[in-house]
């Protein structure tokens, strides 16, 4: 039923020959070859940095797994070489409806709005998305992707660490100035430096079956409170590609997992949701679920990020793209510093931005656990009186809680200039860039997000020319809009989302957050802010 | 404070009448239903996070100081 869709093989190493105390040295050696170790090693790789990237398997994972991957993760992707791919691949979609019982309570747009490159979410199973970036890995030389490559031993030094490795061809040792573990939410790595993991179990179980049918359903996430076909219960909805969809069904606390989970237990149940059998399972899964995190994400020169560092409810899609959102927050961090041209302590604002990302989906996805799942009657009782209200009045629609989809954080961080002009809208220090439709010098329609690939991989200055000539700061990317030579506004909206006037000016991280904005930068005001950006202070 | 505490209906027992009448007749389940709706109503419509805290705080800190107070009496 599972299918292993793409196998690899082991190939031995030169590192493998080295004798005794000479052991090969890496600048980054990354643990863990899932969505987030490919995309951090292409990242890293494409900034210039050489990756050795181990995994301790020789196959993509089986199943789909994650399949909601946000705007924000395919703009990073689209940086990566490979964000056209996904979406070819992926089945686009931004809305969502909530039944209760039989009836629709409300439908949410998560992006209503036209003048934008990616649409909210595509739906892809996990296997795509990694067996395409693993494509990307191969054409870039300066990533060794190393299969069947397990770290058993760790030993940290203070400017490097020192890697057991084991392979079928025995034990190796290698070192790495860093090392950085996306070994997953049972990171062996994570035990490896000592650290906690502690959080909130939950004790409900839900019933993952993913199921091939040719169905007319609309490309949107439907999600039931009580429905007919699951008395009692919460149910999802969603589209894949090749015609396979994801049910997802709660269970009882109490329920056996051995037992919900044979197919001729599953069938019944998803018959009684669809109103006919015929379809096919392609993937069965029964889980519970833990939302914790690590209290630091830095641990000497070993970093961790993805579900090695935290772990959240599925309810919200905020597992994998939180993921790949650190991995963006890492890779031109960790660029920096191993060049030397920020100091070691700039990958401190790497953990100071996304714990509390972390914090923030681990906030997000319990609140929408324990709305599905109520704790106790009067929770129950709450929830009644919403999905009652819900009915007829608009807040008690904006109540209901059926999981609130990964949008990207805004960051509280010491990388940011405060504003000192005034500003009515716009992305303020700390949140990432918003997209809007331009037109390029010869009329060519384009993106935003576009420019900002097209003006390198460092910072860069986002500029609304006033006609004067500004002074930028060396080695700074440029995207300018308007005056001659410059990317054309046609809808205005570039100008709209920025909330800029003419000299209106932002300074983008190379990760596409900004880290400054003015009304009318002067040279010293932009070599400051990106010094603080940089971690110069 | 945000919360306002001085009393603010004219007449203070209409709206206390207004509520124990809307319970009347009700099961205890049914009438735990109906303020937890009602709550979420009025809180809606009070629309204030910081407002609907200190009222949470008060009616938490008078509840617990109320059934104290009862289990001392039946010692």
């Amino acid at each position: 039923m599972a299918l292993t869709k793409t196998q690899f093989g082991y190939r031995r190493h030169p590192d493998q020959d080295r004798a005794g105390a000479d052991i090969a040295e890496h600048a980054v050696v990354v643990v863990g070859a899932g969505p987030i170790g490919l995309s951090l090693a292409i990242d890293l790789a494409q900034r210039g940095q050489s990756v050795v990237l181990l995994d301790d398997a020789d196959r993509i994972g089986e199943g789909s797994r994650a399949i909601c991957f946000s705007k924000r993760s395919l703009e990073f992707w689209d940086r990566l070489g490979i964000g056209q791919r996904m979406v070819d691949k992926g089945v686009v979609w931004s809305v969502g409806k909530i039944f209760h019982g039989n009836s629709l309570l409300y439908q949410f747009n998560l992006l209503p709005e036209e003048g934008h490159k990616r649409p909210a979410f595509i739906n892809l199973q996990q296997f795509y998305a990694e067996a395409y970036l693993v494509d990307r890995v191969e054409e870039l030389p300066a990533i060794d992707l190393r299969w069947r490559n397990k770290v058993t031993g760790l030993e940290p030094h203070n400017d490097h660490v020192v890697l057991t490795v084991q392979t079928p061809d025995g034990p190796y040792r290698l070192a790495a100035q860093y090392v950085v573990a996306c070994d997953g939410a049972r990171s062996s790595l994570r035990g490896m430096v000592g650290a906690e993991f502690a959080g909130q179990v939950f004790e409900d179980q839900f019933l993952i079956a993913d199921v091939k049918m040719t169905a007319a359903f609309p490309t949107e996430r439907w999600f039931w409170f009580d429905p007919p076909f699951h008395a009692g219960r919460s149910a999802l909805l969603h589209k894949q590609p090749d015609d396979i969809w994801r049910i997802d069904l709660q269970l009882n606390r109490f329920a056996d997992p051995a037992i919900e989970k044979l197919p001729e237990n599953v069938r019944p149940r998803i018959a009684r949701m669809l109103g006919h059998d015929k379809f096919e399972f392609e993937w069965i899964s029964l889980y519970k679920f833990q939302c914790r995190r690590m209290n630091k994400f830095v641990h000497g020169r070993v970093i961790f990020a993805g579900d090695a560092a935290h772990q959240v409810s599925p309810f919200g899609a905020r597992g994998a793209n939180s993921g790949l959102e650190d991995a963006e927050n890492l890779a031109w961090k960790l660029d920096r510093v191993l060049r030397g041209t920020s100091p070691e302590a700039l990958l401190e604002s790497y953990h100071i931005e996304r714990s509390a990302a972390a914090d923030e989906n681990i906030r997000e996805s319990t609140r929408s656990t324990d709305f599905m799942a109520p704790n106790s009657q009067q929770e129950a009782r709450l929830r009644k009186a919403v999905l009652s209200l819900a009915k007829e009045t608009e807040f008690g629609k904006r109540m209901v809680n059926g999981g609130r989809l990964s949008t990207p954080s805004t960051y509280e961080t010491p990388l940011s200039t405060v504003d000192s002009d005034s500003w009515r809208g716009g992305p303020r220090p700390g949140a990432s860039m918003p997209d809007a439709p331009v037109a390029g010098r010869n009329g060519e329609p384009m993106y935003l997000t576009d420019a900002f690939i097209g003006a390198g991989t460092g910072f860069t200055l986002l500029a609304f020319s006033n006609g004067a000539a500004p002074e930028w700061p060396e080695g700074l990317g440029t995207i300018r809009i308007g005056g001659e030579g410059g990317l054309v506004d046609c809808a205005g909206l570039a100008a709209k989302r920025y909330d800029a006037e003419p000299g209106t000016a932002y300074l983008l991280r190379p990760d596409g957050y900004v880290a400054a904005r003015f009304r009318h930068p002067t040279r010293a005001a932009l070599d400051a802010a990106l010094a603080r950006a940089c971690g110069i202070n | 404070m945000a919360l306002s505490t001085a009393s603010n209906f004219a007449k203070p027992d209409d709206a206390f009448r207004a509520i124990v009448e809307a319970h009347r007749g009700l099961s205890d389940e049914q009438s735990a239903d109906l303020d937890a709706a009602l709550v979420l109503v009025l809180a809606n419509h009070i629309g204030d996070i910081a407002v609907l805290n200190e009222a949470i705080a008060l009616a938490k800190r008078r509840m617990l100081d109320a059934s104290q107070q009862q289990q001392q009496q039946q010692q």
